[in-house]
């Protein structure tokens, strides 16, 4: 499967997601800068997680201009797989790729530890072939509080596109378990079409027994059941 | 030309920082204050542009990129 990863100024979890893509699933992989004007032939894009544009104004919000853009949405409504991580998802949001919005943590302290993600909605291009019910993974962000408007996530809820949440061990779905105050303590959604996704935690640190867990594997291993 | 825009936290969207100023602010002595809430001020200069055509643009700026409508207003002012 051919992988695109888009680098922006800032982006810092780019050679993580070439890593686990390139050595430890053997893709065929390559970095696209955000000044590219063209993707070229590929399967699925990638938004890593950073820090684009030093997160001025708000999070994702110049990003989501840089020419490369352009592309990555025309991609997107090709029908394209795209996956945003953590500051990715935050530009895919900024771009309307995919609904509301990530704001400020609620206690307002940078958030870098594992969690507790229950999966939600298995049966999707993102999800499938996941077989346990609870994954663990790291999250490290500042905004990571999803908002929604209630109607939004209402629509999100129907529509199954709610893919991560926010649990206990046990998979519980726990106040005490959400580590930014998101809405719902959602941790990850994908478009209506299910097309494109974004996730606040990292599973491209993930990956590999030796890193603490290797759950987060299993959200690439998914994407490659597609091709 | 000088405009202000004022980009503020839509009611009822939470504002974390807002709320640690005022308890901040109340452990200070500063008694009463019913709400605290943090936005942000823009200021743009604009040189060779009509005053309609200066805040068209600073609404057109404040509508692509500056807020974000789903959690933020704006309102633009000119000095």
């Amino acid at each position: 499967m051919r992988f695109g990863i888009i680098v922006f100024p800032g982006s810092n979890c780019d050679h993580d997601c070439y890593h686990v893509l390139k050595h430890v699933l053997q893709q065929d992989v390559r970095f696209i800068w955000h000044k590219e004007h063209e993707l070229g032939a590929l399967d699925a894009v990638i938004l890593p997680g950073g820090f684009s544009y030093g997160d001025y104004l708000r999070t994702g919000a110049i990003a989501r201009f840089a020419p490369v853009m352009t592309e990555v949405i025309r991609f997107a409504h090709a029908g394209g797989i795209v996956v945003g991580i953590c500051n990715g998802f935050q530009i895919l949001c900024e771009a309307g790729l995919l609904p509301g919005v990530l704001v400020r943590n609620a206690q307002l302290r940078f958030a870098s530890h594992a969690v507790y993600l229950k999966v939600e909605n298995a049966g999707t291009r993102f999800t499938q072939g996941i077989r346990k019910p609870v994954l663990k993974m790291p999250i490290a962000h500042g905004d990571g509080n999803y908002f929604a408007p209630p109607e939004v996530v209402q629509r999100l809820r129907a529509n199954g596109q709610i893919l991560f949440r926010y649990c206990t061990a046990s998979g519980e779905i726990a106040d005490s378990a959400n580590p930014n105050g998101a809405f719902e303590n959602i941790a990850g959604i994908m478009n209506e079409r299910g097309n494109v996704m974004g996730l606040m935690p990292h599973p491209e640190r993930a990956a590999e027994a030796v890193l603490g867990s290797d759950d987060g594997l299993q959200i690439f291993t998914a994407l490659l059941k597609l091709y | 030309m000088k405009a202000q825009i004022h980009i503020t936290l839509k009611p009822g969207i939470l504002d974390p920082q807002g709320q640690t100023i005022q308890h901040a602010l109340a452990t200070l002595g500063f008694s009463g204050i019913e709400d605290v809430r943090v936005g942000k001020l823009i200021e743009m200069s604009f040189e060779g542009h009509s005053a309609e055509r200066a805040r068209a643009l600073a609404e057109a700026a404040c509508q692509k990129l500056l807020a974000n409508p789903v959690i933020e207003n704006y309102s633009v002012s000119f000095e």
